[in-house]
């Protein structure tokens, strides 16, 4: 027992597949094989919601007990992951952790143990901490699946692939793309999943573009280009994605302030300009307008930021069912 | 009581001794060594045939935790698993909750040592009252105590002001400073190296700079004040550089590395292994290159464990809120002699960096093999082939990343003054 707690496991990539190479846990999109990426989108095609259609109930799931576990709030998230359990006929119990037992001082192992014995079968986690997903996966029952839901800097994979399935949407093929994501590219765990996920696409081009202070160390090692100059940056991109700049960033002197970050890296309708004709604004969201985005290009022609929302429902549901559907990983 | 050790290789690198030899200890001294056929007699006997003899190794970082901390482990078990690795003294590293601002409190020490005696004990005291890093503490009282050095370990100090005047006052009682260089502005909130590896699993990371920072304002300090000092656990190629160069100046300086550094690297922190938690973090290939080279041209005199034992749930948590630290005392001595296998130092090198070089930094007389000197040994068989298991450790923290690395040899048996305290 000592043992098997003190050995370090697979590297996350490999625990997140079964032995047949299916889904099992969903904790990063870094070492999956592009085949299993393009089943993700291809099984969300199925659950878009046509507008005015009364949406059918896909019981995938039914039977199947899903928890969400979020130690940090985040009510947008964690309702699109509830509704896609929920059609897909699982039942949803929303765990509120921070005021609950962690504020109590027990530990997560502890937490995880207990919630185990009420019979869940996956676990959708966010944690302030990266790496809390992988480990819930490694030290939980062997019959339940994790989800990331975000897990610190380090990776949020639905996210990304709620982002791939709108590139595909709209552009078909990642290979001729540029793709600009720009902004607080340190801080943000959307970037570095929606950066492991263009590069497994094969991406044509992938590019940060944002101050050396929000740009982490050896970024380029994940495939990236990086720009300091948002011009060049988004020229002649077909995808620019915007992150969320928080308004603590000024008080830990990484920028100096919200409107020169403005002048320098928000998108504007002029800067739009550089981009392809048709090339397509995104976010993660929630965004801040007139700090990263002007509202004219949050809400114009080439916005695609709501689509994004949208799909997420259907990605997320591409997700649970191909892990704990008929043929799933966890079956 | 007299021993005779029969047909050793002896291996002691502050003579530059090695061949066979039979050595003969009396009263807790080596008495005498003559050549392998000298006739001498003595109440015991120990044929070591195929065996290599050396002087016990001199840790100069063990988290010894008791009292205090005794929840992580006991003076104890760490020495008896010192005595089991080939460690014959150890530096009980001080720390919040288990640190030395009085002489009492390090009396206290050498009395629980010295009622089971596996291992000496040598105690490095407080620099600043309770390591808050504002006050000095009273140096010369724990001089007197038998301290060794004084530190403040991991903990910043108030401001440069105070580490000037802790340094000037230490360098007026004659002690060593050690000091663990870290900025700790620049550290804070940080968990591992910043670089390639924490970019990717997105952790708040720490700078080479926060350790190279702090190497160049205490030697600047150094220089200014006079005081002896000695540089624990360099972990950056540009550290080892800047150390490099104040050594070719007249500074009284020495450092030492410790042995997880020489062979793990930020990307053995991949998968999220709480059991890679360190401080300083585990760097970059070319840092690791370049601790390598500091050990192999001398500007790093000595290699240490950094043992810091824990308690299982410490470690048994997401990365960041695991607690850093490697139990490392029965890796000190397999590693140290793994550098001779992969060409970094020479077998007389290795053995001095855990041996005579510590002994020096710490002004005991341990460390060599010479008629007089205590006779802190150990018997080596360097064919016996073994692999780390969790299972079998001595210490009570079961901490390391090494479970499953097979080595090149085993301590076979531990003399502390001339006294058996481990057979294999």
């Amino acid at each position: 027992m000592l043992n098997a707690h003190l050995s370090p496991g697979p590297l996350p990539s490999r625990m997140q597949l079964a032995a047949d190479g299916k889904l099992k846990h969903f904790l990063t999109i870094e070492g999956l094989p592009p085949l299993l990426l393009e089943e993700i989108l291809d099984r969300a095609e199925q659950f878009v919601t046509v507008p005015n259609k009364q949406q059918k109930k896909a019981p995938l799931l039914r039977g199947k007990t899903v928890m969400n576990l979020f130690f940090e709030n985040s009510t947008r998230t964690r309702v699109t992951f509830e509704i896609a359990a929920q059609r897909l006929g699982a039942d949803v119990i929303n765990l509120d952790i921070r005021t609950s037992s962690a504020s109590k001082g027990e530990t997560l192992l502890d937490t995880v143990r207990n919630l185990e014995a009420m019979n869940a079968d996956m676990f959708v986690v966010r944690h302030e901490h990266a790496g809390t997903a992988h480990f819930i996966a490694r030290y939980c029952a062997p019959h339940i699946s994790v989800l990331n839901a975000g897990d610190g800097r380090h990776s949020h994979p639905t996210q990304a692939m709620l982002d791939m399935f709108t590139i595909r949407q709209k552009k078909g093929s990642f290979q001729p793309l540029k793709v600009a994501i720009v902004g607080d590219v340190l801080h943000s765990r959307v970037a570095r999943s929606q950066i492991h996920a263009l590069t497994t696409l094969a991406t044509g081009e992938v590019r940060v573009v944002a101050p050396k202070t929000l740009v982490p160390a050896g970024i380029e090692k994940m495939g990236v280009s990086v720009f300091h100059n948002m011009d060049e940056g988004i020229a002649d991109a077909d995808v620019v994605i915007m992150l969320r700049l928080q308004r603590e960033r000024m008080q830990t002197a990484l920028l100096p302030s919200e409107r020169e970050f403005f002048k320098l890296y928000g998108l504007t309708e002029e800067r739009m300009k550089l981009a392809k004709p048709d090339a397509i604004v995104m976010h993660p969201g929630p965004i801040n307008r007139g700090v990263e985005i002007d509202t004219r290009v949050a809400d114009g022609e080439q916005s695609v930021i709501l689509e994004q929302v949208t799909n997420g429902i259907a990605v997320r549901m591409a997700v649970m069912s191909m892990i704990m559907g008929p043929q799933g990983g966890a079956a | 009581m007299s021993l005779l050790i029969r047909n050793a290789r002896v291996i002691d690198s502050a003579s530059g001794l090695d061949g066979l030899r039979t050595i003969l200890v009396d009263n807790g001294r080596i008495a005498a060594i003559a050549e392998a056929s000298a006739c001498f007699r003595a109440e015991d006997e120990i044929d070591a045939s195929g065996l290599w003899l050396f002087p016990g190794a001199v840790d100069l970082a063990a988290w010894l935790r008791e009292p205090g901390l005794d929840q992580k482990a006991t003076l104890e078990s760490e020495t008896r698993a010192a005595a089991a690795s080939g460690i014959t003294t150890l530096c009980y590293q001080p720390e919040p909750g288990a640190s030395f601002d009085s002489a009492a409190q390090v009396k206290l020490i050498y009395d629980l040592n010295g009622r089971r005696r596996s291992a000496n004990v040598e105690v490095l005291g407080n620099l600043t009252k309770g390591l808050k890093g504002e006050q000095l503490s009273n140096m010369a009282s724990l001089k007197r105590a038998g301290c060794v050095g004084v530190t403040n370990g991991l903990q910043p100090f108030h401001s440069l002001q105070t580490l000037r005047r802790a340094m000037e006052y230490a360098a007026t009682h004659d002690l060593t400073v050690f000091i663990y260089p870290i900025e700790h502005a620049l550290a804070a909130g940080g968990y591992m190296h910043e670089g390639e590896v924490s970019t990717r699993l997105g952790f708040p990371a720490i700078p080479s700079a926060a350790e190279t920072v702090a190497v160049a304002q205490t030697l600047a300090l150094a220089s200014h004040t006079g005081a002896r000092v000695h540089f624990c656990r360099l972990s950056a190629r540009l550290s080892v550089k800047l150390i490099r160069q104040a050594k070719e100046s007249d500074l009284d300086i020495t450092a030492d590395v410790a042995a997880h550094q020489l062979f793990l690297t930020e990307m053995d922190v991949s998968d999220f292994n709480p059991l890679c938690h360190v401080m300083p973090p585990l760097r970059s290939s070319r840092d690791l290159e370049a601790l390598r080279e500091g050990l192999a041209d001398g500007t790093i005199d000595a290699i240490c464990s950094d043992h810091q034992p824990h308690e299982v749930d410490a470690k048994l948590a997401p990365f960041q809120q695991t607690e850093p630290g490697i139990s490392a005392l029965e890796t000190l001595l397999p590693l140290t002699l793994r550098l001779v296998d992969e060409g970094v130092l020479s077998l007389p090198e290795a053995l001095r960096k855990v041996t005579a070089a510590p002994a020096r930094i710490i002004g005991s007389e341990a460390g060599r093999i010479c008629v007089g000197a205590p006779a802190d040994l150990v018997l080596f068989d360097p064919d016996d082939l073994w692999e780390l298991d969790l299972n079998r450790m001595y210490s009570d923290g079961k901490n390391t990343p090494f479970a499953g690395w097979n080595f090149n040899g085993a301590v076979k048996r531990t003399l502390l003054a001339g006294k058996s305290v481990f057979v294999g």
